[in-house]
């Protein structure tokens, strides 16, 4: 049974509007990590918004744990390309924000706050940022900035992990890093995610399957699913299999920019 | 030999214009009626110290009290406004148009409705320093980033949530530097009241040693109240810092 379904869904910003995505349809099952492709402004963060219910379809139908969606979700965690964290708190603090206002910890939270910071504790040390806990946003790198942003995500044990452009801002090698720290997260407890990128080697990297976006307004162009065998190493990405996952997906963003 | 030149400019300065101001009175042989030499308003105000000490704790506790219904008034109309778009749209036009009565000539309307006294003056204060208090806090509200606010309320959170924990802290900064603006301008106001309508207080002292050509106590009344104004304005750019460090961090100190 599938843990995220589109059912034709358009979005129009303003009602009679340009569709900023139009027709899309997918499925997505419990615990899949699934990328979203496509040239900018192809509305793929616009689907994050229909998936956590910041947004209101203007036609079709969107389900989420069998449920349609007709308000924000509490299941859900999101982390942008920029980190936002809060620079009046420290890291420690702005990982646990969301224990502050989702249910149940945030009646809980007074009783049993000790527990929780250990939580974050190590749910801190598990992406390396042990050592870092009470240090302010703006003593950290901005790689580390954003392993905090996702710490945030997740720490109120989400279901559904959404992730616009996370690691867009960063250098290279920091993205790597990132990626694996992710793919790491992933193994460890899986969660379903939703990665919107625009980068091919990321998305072939991390996701089971990668649809590809095209153009205002944002249509489903491809789907396609990523056979290459878990655990991956970074190794992985000098393979001629995932050279050819590459490949393959950048023609068709290519055939979308062309058109 | 630098830090210390930082740190003393500000009174080289202030001593310089004194000196400057005693070589002019003297040089050009002023009388005394026009422009007070600093060395004839610093005897007045030794002679007169009491009367003057008095009249400055009158001024200063107006001023304080109409600060402070700025600062409760300003804080609320700021959240109300900047927390709402449709507000803030309603509200604006309204509030700048106010803001742009020059209070002087509502003295008298207060006037009429409470009497001569402390209420006119204390009123007249808080209206004259309530307006930078709200423009800051609702610039403060108004310009969160959409991306955060989205990640609260995809948690769920409630407008009251993500006004508590990201919103109110996020202004603070803007707050506190309004304040140093408004206690400075509630000074103005107070004085303003007070020269016009009512018999104590430094702007009525003023007044009455205008009328009776006592330039030297007039003058007096000007510097105690500068003196008012800068110290309260130092005392709140140290509150600013202390309560929002994070917002004045130096940007070596990054990792």
């Amino acid at each position: 049974m599938s843990f995220v379904k589109f059912e034709n869904v358009d979005l129009a910003y303003a009602p009679g509007g340009a569709l900023a995505i139009e027709d899309v349809s997918l499925d997505v099952r419990e615990g899949e990590f699934v990328a979203v492709v496509g040239p900018s402004g192809c509305g793929k963060s616009t689907l994050m918004k229909l998936i956590s219910g910041l947004r209101m379809p203007s036609g079709g139908y969107v389900y989420v744990d069998g449920r349609q969606v007709g308000g924000p979700l509490k299941i859900v965690g999101m982390a942008f390309q920029n980190a936002n964290l809060l620079p009046w708190r420290t890291t420690l603090d702005n990982v646990m924000l969301p224990l502050e206002i989702v249910e149940p910890y945030r009646s809980t939270l007074k009783k049993e706050r000790s527990r929780y910071e250990a939580e974050a504790r190590q749910l801190l040390a598990r992406v390396g940022l042990a050592g870092f806990e009470d240090k302010f946003p703006w003593e950290l790198s901005g790689g580390m900035q954003q392993r905090a942003s996702i710490c945030r995500a997740l720490i109120h044990q989400p279901r559904l992990l959404m992730l616009d452009e996370p690691f867009g801002a960063l250098d290279a090698f920091t993205r790597e890093e990132l990626w694996c720290m992710l793919r790491d997260l992933w193994q460890l407890q899986p969660f379903t995610v939703i990665l919107v990128t625009h980068d091919l080697r990321e998305a072939v990297f991390l996701a089971d399957t990668v649809y590809v976006m095209s153009k205002r307004p944002g249509r489903i162009l491809v789907r396609r699913e990523i056979e290459l065998p878990r655990p991956r190493d970074l190794d992985v990405t000098y393979t001629d299999a995932f050279a050819g996952y590459v490949h393959e997906l950048r023609e068709h963003i290519g055939r979308v920019r062309a058109t | 030999m630098q830090p210390n030149l930082v740190k003393a400019a500000p009174w080289l300065v202030v001593a310089a214009m004194f000196l400057l101001w005693e070589l002019i009175c003297l040089g050009f042989d002023i009388p005394e009626f026009l422009l007070p030499a600093p060395s004839a308003v610093w005897k007045v105000g030794v002679e007169q110290f009491e009367p003057i000490m008095m009249h400055a704790t009158q001024t200063f506790l107006t001023t304080l009290a109409g600060f402070a219904i700025a600062v409760v008034v300003g804080l609320l109309i700021g959240m109300a406004v900047g927390s709402s778009p449709l507000l803030y749209r309603a509200m604006y036009p309204l509030l700048v148009g106010f803001n742009s009565i020059p209070k002087v000539a509502f003295v008298p309307v207060l006037v009429v409705w409470f009497g001569i006294g402390t209420v006119p003056a204390i009123l007249t204060a808080f209206l004259i320093s309530f307006f930078p208090v709200v423009v800051n806090v609702a610039t403060g509200l108004a310009t969160l980033e959409p991306e955060l606010e989205d990640v609260l309320r995809s948690l769920g959170a409630s407008r009251l949530d993500i006004l508590g924990k990201v919103g109110l802290p996020r202004a603070m900064p803007y707050f506190f530097a309004s304040l140093k603006v408004a206690i400075t301008l509630a000074f103005v106001g107070s004085v303003i009241a007070e020269t016009v309508a009512s018999n104590l207080g430094i702007g009525y002292l003023m007044m009455s040693a205008s009328s009776s050509m006592n330039m030297p106590l007039v003058f007096a009344g000007l510097i105690v109240i500068g003196v008012m104004g800068v110290v309260m304005y130092e005392l709140f750019a140290l509150v600013e810092k202390r309560m929002t460090g994070w917002a004045h961090r130096n940007p070596n100190g990054a990792a």
